[in-house]
Protein backbone atom coordinates (compact mmCIF):
# COMPACT_ATOMS: atom_id res chain seq x y z
CA UNK A 1 0.00 0.00 0.00
CA UNK A 2 1.51 3.46 -0.71
CA UNK A 3 0.64 6.51 0.94
CA UNK A 4 -2.42 7.67 -1.12
CA UNK A 5 -3.96 4.17 -0.97
CA UNK A 6 -3.63 4.33 2.80
CA UNK A 7 -4.97 8.14 3.29
CA UNK A 8 -8.16 6.54 1.33
CA UNK A 9 -8.05 3.21 3.44
CA UNK A 10 -8.34 5.73 6.69
CA UNK A 11 -10.45 8.56 5.00
CA UNK A 12 -13.21 5.92 4.18
CA UNK A 13 -12.94 3.66 7.85
CA UNK A 14 -13.65 7.08 9.38
CA UNK A 15 -16.34 7.42 7.05
CA UNK A 16 -17.38 4.10 7.78
CA UNK A 17 -17.50 4.87 11.50
CA UNK A 18 -19.22 7.87 10.99
CA UNK A 19 -22.34 6.26 9.19
CA UNK A 20 -22.97 3.38 11.86
CA UNK A 21 -22.26 4.90 15.42
CA UNK A 22 -24.91 5.12 17.06
CA UNK A 23 -26.44 8.76 16.91
CA UNK A 24 -26.11 10.45 20.51
CA UNK A 25 -29.69 10.83 20.80
CA UNK A 26 -29.14 12.10 24.59
CA UNK A 27 -27.56 15.61 24.80
CA UNK A 28 -26.20 17.04 27.86
CA UNK A 29 -28.06 19.84 27.26
CA UNK A 30 -31.63 18.20 27.13
CA UNK A 31 -30.66 16.14 31.04
CA UNK A 32 -29.92 19.82 32.13
CA UNK A 33 -33.79 21.16 30.53
CA UNK A 34 -35.10 17.68 32.20
CA UNK A 35 -33.40 18.59 35.70
CA UNK A 36 -34.75 22.34 34.92
CA UNK A 37 -38.48 21.25 34.26
CA UNK A 38 -38.32 18.45 37.13
CA UNK A 39 -37.14 20.67 39.96
CA UNK A 40 -39.81 23.46 39.01
CA UNK A 41 -42.66 22.01 37.75
CA UNK A 42 -44.90 19.49 39.95
CA UNK A 43 -46.43 16.70 37.59
CA UNK A 44 -50.07 17.24 36.26
CA UNK A 45 -51.60 14.36 37.45
CA UNK A 46 -50.47 15.19 41.45
CA UNK A 47 -51.58 18.97 41.04
CA UNK A 48 -54.73 17.66 39.76
CA UNK A 49 -55.16 15.15 42.79
CA UNK A 50 -54.07 17.87 45.20
CA UNK A 51 -56.76 20.01 43.76
CA UNK A 52 -59.33 17.69 44.75
CA UNK A 53 -58.23 18.41 48.17
CA UNK A 54 -60.69 20.03 50.53
CA UNK A 55 -58.06 20.97 53.23
CA UNK A 56 -56.98 24.53 54.01
CA UNK A 57 -52.75 23.78 53.39
CA UNK A 58 -53.72 22.57 50.14
CA UNK A 59 -54.07 26.29 49.36
CA UNK A 60 -50.43 27.18 49.97
CA UNK A 61 -49.12 24.32 48.48
CA UNK A 62 -50.92 25.47 45.01
CA UNK A 63 -49.76 28.97 45.22
CA UNK A 64 -46.39 27.76 45.80
CA UNK A 65 -46.32 25.28 42.61
CA UNK A 66 -47.59 28.11 40.62
CA UNK A 67 -44.87 30.56 41.98
CA UNK A 68 -42.20 27.66 41.47
CA UNK A 69 -43.73 27.22 37.53
CA UNK A 70 -43.67 31.01 36.75
CA UNK A 71 -40.27 32.45 38.58
CA UNK A 72 -38.58 28.77 37.28
CA UNK A 73 -37.50 28.49 40.61
CA UNK A 74 -36.92 24.56 42.42
CA UNK A 75 -40.50 23.91 44.18
CA UNK A 76 -38.78 22.87 47.25
CA UNK A 77 -35.04 23.51 48.30
CA UNK A 78 -34.51 20.23 48.92
CA UNK A 79 -34.10 19.41 44.94
CA UNK A 80 -33.48 15.89 46.61
CA UNK A 81 -31.12 13.15 45.41
CA UNK A 82 -30.97 12.87 41.66
CA UNK A 83 -32.46 9.51 40.52
CA UNK A 84 -32.10 7.98 36.92
CA UNK A 85 -33.85 5.06 35.35
CA UNK A 86 -32.61 4.61 31.79
CA UNK A 87 -34.44 2.31 29.53
CA UNK A 88 -31.79 1.72 26.26
CA UNK A 89 -31.09 0.07 23.40
CA UNK A 90 -27.99 -2.02 23.52
CA UNK A 91 -26.61 -0.14 20.61
CA UNK A 92 -26.20 2.63 23.42
CA UNK A 93 -23.37 2.27 25.44
CA UNK A 94 -24.25 2.47 29.62
CA UNK A 95 -21.11 4.58 29.81
CA UNK A 96 -21.42 7.21 27.55
CA UNK A 97 -24.85 7.57 28.97
CA UNK A 98 -23.54 8.37 32.35
CA UNK A 99 -21.17 10.62 31.18
CA UNK A 100 -23.53 12.89 30.12
CA UNK A 101 -25.82 12.51 32.84
CA UNK A 102 -22.90 13.11 35.46
CA UNK A 103 -21.76 16.44 33.30
CA UNK A 104 -25.32 17.55 33.06
CA UNK A 105 -25.35 17.00 37.32
CA UNK A 106 -22.48 19.46 37.81
CA UNK A 107 -23.92 22.05 35.39
CA UNK A 108 -27.83 22.01 36.55
CA UNK A 109 -26.43 22.38 40.41
CA UNK A 110 -24.61 25.57 39.33
CA UNK A 111 -27.43 26.94 37.01
CA UNK A 112 -30.83 25.96 38.37
CA UNK A 113 -29.40 25.75 40.88
CA UNK A 114 -29.94 22.58 42.92
CA UNK A 115 -28.68 22.29 46.02
CA UNK A 116 -25.78 20.10 46.74
CA UNK A 117 -27.17 17.06 48.24
CA UNK A 118 -24.18 15.06 47.97
CA UNK A 119 -22.09 14.66 51.88
CA UNK A 120 -19.48 12.20 52.53
CA UNK A 121 -21.29 10.24 55.58
CA UNK A 122 -18.35 10.81 58.12
CA UNK A 123 -16.50 13.77 57.34
CA UNK A 124 -19.84 15.35 56.37
CA UNK A 125 -17.96 16.94 53.05
CA UNK A 126 -20.36 18.13 50.53
CA UNK A 127 -19.26 17.23 47.39
CA UNK A 128 -21.91 18.67 45.16
CA UNK A 129 -24.68 16.26 43.51
CA UNK A 130 -24.43 12.74 42.98
CA UNK A 131 -27.13 11.02 40.60
CA UNK A 132 -28.01 7.45 40.96
CA UNK A 133 -28.50 5.73 37.45
CA UNK A 134 -30.38 2.62 37.01
CA UNK A 135 -30.07 0.84 33.21
CA UNK A 136 -32.35 -1.48 31.49
CA UNK A 137 -32.49 -2.66 27.96
CA UNK A 138 -35.37 -1.08 25.93
CA UNK A 139 -36.58 -0.80 22.25
CA UNK A 140 -35.84 3.21 22.46
CA UNK A 141 -34.03 5.53 24.98
CA UNK A 142 -36.25 6.61 27.59
CA UNK A 143 -35.12 8.14 30.75
CA UNK A 144 -36.84 8.93 34.01
CA UNK A 145 -35.69 11.40 36.77
CA UNK A 146 -36.79 11.21 40.20
CA UNK A 147 -35.98 13.90 42.44
CA UNK A 148 -35.74 12.24 45.71
CA UNK A 149 -36.37 14.13 48.72
CA UNK A 150 -34.32 13.11 52.04
CA UNK A 151 -37.60 14.04 54.15
CA UNK A 152 -39.80 11.65 52.48
CA UNK A 153 -36.79 9.08 52.17
CA UNK A 154 -36.08 9.01 56.14
CA UNK A 155 -39.52 7.52 56.78
CA UNK A 156 -39.39 5.05 53.64
CA UNK A 157 -38.62 1.58 55.76
CA UNK A 158 -39.17 -1.90 55.44
CA UNK A 159 -40.32 -4.94 57.27
CA UNK A 160 -40.05 -8.42 57.28
CA UNK A 161 -43.08 -10.75 57.64
CA UNK A 162 -44.37 -12.59 59.63
CA UNK A 163 -44.23 -9.14 62.42
CA UNK A 164 -45.80 -10.57 65.92
CA UNK A 165 -45.82 -6.75 66.97
CA UNK A 166 -47.94 -5.97 64.47
CA UNK A 167 -49.64 -8.79 64.49
CA UNK A 168 -48.99 -9.18 60.89
CA UNK A 169 -48.95 -12.50 58.78
CA UNK A 170 -47.78 -13.21 55.04
CA UNK A 171 -50.91 -12.47 53.26
CA UNK A 172 -52.69 -8.99 52.15
CA UNK A 173 -53.56 -8.62 55.19
CA UNK A 174 -50.71 -8.17 56.85
CA UNK A 175 -48.83 -6.59 53.83
CA UNK A 176 -51.61 -3.96 54.84
CA UNK A 177 -50.72 -3.48 58.72
CA UNK A 178 -47.04 -3.07 57.55
CA UNK A 179 -48.41 0.18 55.71
CA UNK A 180 -50.44 1.46 58.08
CA UNK A 181 -48.14 1.47 60.80
CA UNK A 182 -45.63 2.91 58.47
CA UNK A 183 -47.93 6.22 57.46
CA UNK A 184 -48.73 6.35 61.47
CA UNK A 185 -45.20 6.31 62.29
CA UNK A 186 -44.35 8.76 59.75
CA UNK A 187 -47.28 11.04 60.68
CA UNK A 188 -46.03 14.62 59.45
CA UNK A 189 -42.54 14.29 59.03
CA UNK A 190 -42.01 13.04 55.33
CA UNK A 191 -44.48 16.24 54.27
CA UNK A 192 -47.71 14.67 53.19
CA UNK A 193 -50.14 14.35 50.98
CA UNK A 194 -47.97 11.60 50.45
CA UNK A 195 -47.80 8.88 47.28
CA UNK A 196 -46.73 5.64 48.80
CA UNK A 197 -45.20 2.98 47.08
CA UNK A 198 -44.98 -0.92 48.04
CA UNK A 199 -43.01 -3.50 46.92
CA UNK A 200 -43.71 -7.13 48.13
CA UNK A 201 -41.33 -10.03 48.14
CA UNK A 202 -37.86 -10.45 46.56
CA UNK A 203 -34.72 -9.18 48.66
CA UNK A 204 -34.20 -6.70 51.06
CA UNK A 205 -32.60 -4.85 47.66
CA UNK A 206 -35.51 -5.63 45.30
CA UNK A 207 -38.55 -4.36 47.67
CA UNK A 208 -36.37 -1.35 48.02
CA UNK A 209 -36.09 -0.28 44.55
CA UNK A 210 -39.16 -1.89 42.82
CA UNK A 211 -41.35 0.08 46.17
CA UNK A 212 -39.45 3.21 44.90
CA UNK A 213 -40.29 2.74 40.85
CA UNK A 214 -43.75 2.69 41.97
CA UNK A 215 -43.47 6.39 43.10
CA UNK A 216 -43.14 6.74 38.94
CA UNK A 217 -46.29 5.28 37.93
CA UNK A 218 -48.80 8.14 37.08
CA UNK A 219 -51.97 8.31 39.49
CA UNK A 220 -54.51 7.11 37.63
CA UNK A 221 -52.33 4.10 36.76
CA UNK A 222 -54.21 1.16 37.56
CA UNK A 223 -51.90 -2.19 37.89
CA UNK A 224 -52.96 -5.48 39.57
CA UNK A 225 -53.33 -4.38 42.96
CA UNK A 226 -55.66 -1.92 42.23
CA UNK A 227 -58.43 -3.02 44.42
CA UNK A 228 -56.00 -3.13 47.78
CA UNK A 229 -54.33 0.49 46.77
CA UNK A 230 -57.91 1.88 47.12
CA UNK A 231 -58.50 0.15 50.31
CA UNK A 232 -55.36 1.23 51.71
CA UNK A 233 -55.63 4.76 50.17
CA UNK A 234 -59.20 5.22 51.75
CA UNK A 235 -57.97 4.08 55.49
CA UNK A 236 -55.22 6.26 55.11
CA UNK A 237 -57.25 9.28 54.44
CA UNK A 238 -59.47 8.13 57.07
CA UNK A 239 -56.36 8.41 59.89
CA UNK A 240 -56.97 12.13 59.85
CA UNK A 241 -53.47 13.35 59.79
CA UNK A 242 -53.66 15.51 57.17
CA UNK A 243 -51.35 17.54 54.55
CA UNK A 244 -48.02 18.25 56.77
CA UNK A 245 -49.24 16.02 59.44
CA UNK A 246 -51.70 19.31 60.59
CA UNK A 247 -54.81 17.38 60.62
CA UNK A 248 -57.60 16.66 57.66
CA UNK A 249 -58.56 14.54 55.26
CA UNK A 250 -55.60 14.02 52.55
CA UNK A 251 -52.66 12.38 54.01
CA UNK A 252 -52.01 10.19 51.18
CA UNK A 253 -52.37 11.19 47.02
CA UNK A 254 -52.78 7.18 46.15
CA UNK A 255 -51.06 4.13 46.98
CA UNK A 256 -49.25 1.72 44.34
CA UNK A 257 -48.21 -1.49 44.71
CA UNK A 258 -45.76 -4.15 43.01
CA UNK A 259 -44.70 -7.54 44.04
CA UNK A 260 -41.71 -9.83 43.16
CA UNK A 261 -40.53 -13.32 43.60
CA UNK A 262 -39.92 -14.20 46.98
CA UNK A 263 -37.22 -16.84 48.67
CA UNK A 264 -39.50 -19.35 50.71
CA UNK A 265 -37.60 -18.09 54.05
CA UNK A 266 -38.00 -14.22 53.18
CA UNK A 267 -41.45 -11.96 52.73
CA UNK A 268 -40.64 -8.37 53.10
CA UNK A 269 -42.63 -5.46 52.40
CA UNK A 270 -40.67 -2.45 51.26
CA UNK A 271 -42.34 1.16 51.73
CA UNK A 272 -41.24 3.93 49.73
CA UNK A 273 -42.74 7.36 50.50
CA UNK A 274 -42.98 10.11 48.25
CA UNK A 275 -43.56 13.71 49.72
CA UNK A 276 -46.94 15.96 47.82
CA UNK A 277 -44.07 17.80 46.08
CA UNK A 278 -43.25 14.50 44.43
CA UNK A 279 -40.41 15.19 41.35
CA UNK A 280 -40.48 13.21 38.39
CA UNK A 281 -40.15 13.85 34.68
CA UNK A 282 -39.75 11.50 31.74
CA UNK A 283 -37.84 12.10 28.83
CA UNK A 284 -38.15 9.87 25.35
CA UNK A 285 -37.01 10.42 22.27
CA UNK A 286 -39.67 11.97 20.98
CA UNK A 287 -40.06 14.82 24.26
CA UNK B 1 -40.25 39.58 71.11
CA UNK B 2 -42.92 37.62 73.22
CA UNK B 3 -44.25 34.49 71.94
CA UNK B 4 -45.56 32.91 74.61
CA UNK B 5 -49.25 34.42 74.82
CA UNK B 6 -49.66 32.39 71.12
CA UNK B 7 -51.73 29.31 71.25
CA UNK B 8 -51.64 26.41 69.04
CA UNK B 9 -53.81 26.98 66.03
CA UNK B 10 -53.00 30.91 65.89
CA UNK B 11 -51.40 32.01 62.50
CA UNK B 12 -48.74 34.35 62.43
CA UNK B 13 -46.70 36.61 60.03
CA UNK B 14 -43.27 36.91 61.40
CA UNK B 15 -41.24 40.24 60.63
CA UNK B 16 -37.58 40.13 61.53
CA UNK B 17 -34.41 37.91 61.60
CA UNK B 18 -33.94 34.51 61.94
CA UNK B 19 -31.20 31.97 61.86
CA UNK B 20 -31.08 28.63 59.83
CA UNK B 21 -29.65 25.42 62.09
CA UNK B 22 -30.13 21.88 61.45
CA UNK B 23 -28.38 18.94 62.34
CA UNK B 24 -24.56 20.08 62.30
CA UNK B 25 -24.85 23.28 62.70
CA UNK B 26 -27.33 22.62 66.23
CA UNK B 27 -24.05 20.78 67.76
CA UNK B 28 -22.00 23.58 66.67
CA UNK B 29 -24.08 25.62 68.73
CA UNK B 30 -24.10 23.50 71.70
CA UNK B 31 -20.05 23.67 71.79
CA UNK B 32 -19.45 26.90 71.08
CA UNK B 33 -20.42 30.40 72.11
CA UNK B 34 -22.97 31.96 69.35
CA UNK B 35 -24.25 35.19 70.67
CA UNK B 36 -25.64 36.41 68.00
CA UNK B 37 -28.45 33.95 68.02
CA UNK B 38 -29.16 34.88 71.44
CA UNK B 39 -33.00 35.53 71.91
CA UNK B 40 -33.29 35.02 68.54
CA UNK B 41 -35.42 32.49 66.03
CA UNK B 42 -34.12 29.00 64.66
CA UNK B 43 -35.23 28.19 61.71
CA UNK B 44 -34.68 24.63 60.58
CA UNK B 45 -33.84 24.76 57.31
CA UNK B 46 -31.45 23.83 54.41
CA UNK B 47 -31.74 26.50 52.10
CA UNK B 48 -30.80 26.42 48.41
CA UNK B 49 -29.38 29.94 47.41
CA UNK B 50 -27.38 31.48 44.36
CA UNK B 51 -25.46 34.56 44.42
CA UNK B 52 -26.75 35.27 47.43
CA UNK B 53 -30.19 35.37 46.68
CA UNK B 54 -33.06 33.05 48.31
CA UNK B 55 -33.90 30.63 45.72
CA UNK B 56 -36.51 28.34 47.29
CA UNK B 57 -36.44 27.99 51.11
CA UNK B 58 -38.88 25.58 53.33
CA UNK B 59 -38.70 24.08 56.21
CA UNK B 60 -36.60 20.83 57.02
CA UNK B 61 -38.20 17.52 59.32
CA UNK B 62 -37.88 19.08 63.13
CA UNK B 63 -37.32 15.94 64.60
CA UNK B 64 -34.05 15.38 63.87
CA UNK B 65 -32.93 18.54 65.84
CA UNK B 66 -35.10 16.78 69.08
CA UNK B 67 -32.08 15.76 70.74
CA UNK B 68 -30.40 19.26 70.59
CA UNK B 69 -33.04 21.53 70.95
CA UNK B 70 -34.35 21.31 74.81
CA UNK B 71 -30.17 22.47 75.18
CA UNK B 72 -30.26 25.22 72.57
CA UNK B 73 -33.23 26.57 73.16
CA UNK B 74 -31.91 27.26 77.33
CA UNK B 75 -28.20 27.90 76.40
CA UNK B 76 -29.45 30.89 74.26
CA UNK B 77 -32.52 31.78 75.50
CA UNK B 78 -34.18 31.29 72.02
CA UNK B 79 -37.76 32.62 71.87
CA UNK B 80 -39.22 30.07 68.61
CA UNK B 81 -38.59 27.51 66.49
CA UNK B 82 -39.35 27.66 62.71
CA UNK B 83 -39.89 23.64 61.10
CA UNK B 84 -41.99 20.79 59.86
CA UNK B 85 -43.28 17.62 61.18
CA UNK B 86 -43.24 18.61 64.92
CA UNK B 87 -40.91 17.87 68.13
CA UNK B 88 -41.19 15.69 71.04
CA UNK B 89 -42.26 15.82 74.63
CA UNK B 90 -38.64 17.07 76.07
CA UNK B 91 -39.10 19.51 73.32
CA UNK B 92 -42.06 20.62 74.37
CA UNK B 93 -41.16 21.30 78.33
CA UNK B 94 -38.28 22.73 77.27
CA UNK B 95 -40.81 25.24 75.56
CA UNK B 96 -42.68 25.77 78.71
CA UNK B 97 -42.97 29.18 79.43
CA UNK B 98 -40.76 31.23 77.15
CA UNK B 99 -40.53 29.63 73.61
CA UNK B 100 -42.94 28.55 70.75
CA UNK B 101 -42.28 25.92 67.92
CA UNK B 102 -44.05 27.55 64.62
CA UNK B 103 -44.88 25.58 61.55
CA UNK B 104 -44.04 26.78 57.91
CA UNK B 105 -45.53 24.04 55.41
CA UNK B 106 -42.77 21.52 53.95
CA UNK B 107 -42.25 21.72 50.32
CA UNK B 108 -42.95 25.08 49.92
CA UNK B 109 -39.99 26.58 49.37
CA UNK B 110 -40.37 28.80 46.43
CA UNK B 111 -42.98 30.96 47.84
CA UNK B 112 -40.91 31.10 51.73
CA UNK B 113 -38.08 32.50 49.29
CA UNK B 114 -39.80 35.82 48.05
CA UNK B 115 -40.04 36.53 51.61
CA UNK B 116 -36.14 36.20 52.78
CA UNK B 117 -33.46 38.35 52.37
CA UNK B 118 -30.03 36.70 53.06
CA UNK B 119 -27.98 39.28 55.55
CA UNK B 120 -25.53 36.43 56.57
CA UNK B 121 -23.93 33.35 56.54
CA UNK B 122 -21.73 31.13 59.37
CA UNK B 123 -19.90 28.04 59.11
CA UNK B 124 -20.28 28.12 55.28
CA UNK B 125 -17.73 25.20 55.22
CA UNK B 126 -20.28 22.83 56.41
CA UNK B 127 -22.00 23.02 53.04
CA UNK B 128 -24.76 24.85 51.63
CA UNK B 129 -28.07 23.39 53.75
CA UNK B 130 -26.36 23.07 56.89
CA UNK B 131 -24.42 26.39 57.65
CA UNK B 132 -25.97 29.08 59.47
CA UNK B 133 -27.54 31.56 57.34
CA UNK B 134 -28.92 34.69 58.65
CA UNK B 135 -32.41 36.08 56.97
CA UNK B 136 -34.27 38.78 57.34
CA UNK B 137 -38.03 37.61 56.53
CA UNK B 138 -41.29 39.47 55.89
CA UNK B 139 -44.76 38.45 56.41
CA UNK B 140 -43.49 34.91 56.80
CA UNK B 141 -46.89 32.88 57.30
CA UNK B 142 -46.57 30.45 60.32
CA UNK B 143 -48.73 28.36 62.24
CA UNK B 144 -48.37 27.42 66.04
CA UNK B 145 -48.59 24.11 66.63
CA UNK B 146 -46.37 23.62 70.02
CA UNK B 147 -47.46 26.71 72.03
CA UNK B 148 -45.58 27.59 75.68
CA UNK B 149 -48.11 26.33 77.57
CA UNK B 150 -47.78 22.35 76.62
CA UNK B 151 -49.90 21.85 73.99
CA UNK B 152 -48.90 20.24 71.12
CA UNK B 153 -51.35 20.01 67.65
CA UNK B 154 -48.96 16.81 66.94
CA UNK B 155 -49.69 14.66 70.01
CA UNK B 156 -53.35 15.49 69.64
CA UNK B 157 -53.35 14.14 65.76
CA UNK B 158 -50.64 11.24 66.62
CA UNK B 159 -53.43 10.12 69.44
CA UNK B 160 -56.54 10.79 67.04
CA UNK B 161 -55.02 8.52 63.87
CA UNK B 162 -53.79 5.53 66.82
CA UNK B 163 -57.35 5.20 67.75
CA UNK B 164 -58.56 5.60 64.28
CA UNK B 165 -56.02 2.98 63.32
CA UNK B 166 -57.11 0.31 65.87
CA UNK B 167 -60.74 1.26 65.99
Amino acid sequence: MDNSELQIFVISKRFINLCFRPIPVITKQKIIELYSRCATELPEDIARELRKSKDSLIKTILENIAIAKNEKRPICQDTGTPIFYVKKPSTVKESEIRKIIESATSAATKSIPLRPNAVEPLTGKNIGNRPIIHFEEGKKLEIDLLMKGGGSENVSCIYSLPDSELKAERDIDGIKGCVLDAVFKAQGKGCPPYIIGVAVGGTIEEVAHLSKKQLLRKLDDKGKFEKVENELLKKINSLGIGPLGLGGQTTALAVKMAETHRHPATFFVGISFGCWALRRKRWTSQS
Amino acid sequence: MDFTKLRVGDKVNLNGTVFTARDKASIFLLENDFQKIRNGIIYHCGPLIKNNKVISAGPTTSARMNQYAPELIKKYNIKAIIGKGGMDEKVLNALKGRAVYFSAVGGAGALYAKKMKVVNVYKKEFGMPEAIWEFEVRDFPVTVTMDSKGNSLYDEIKEMSRRKLNF
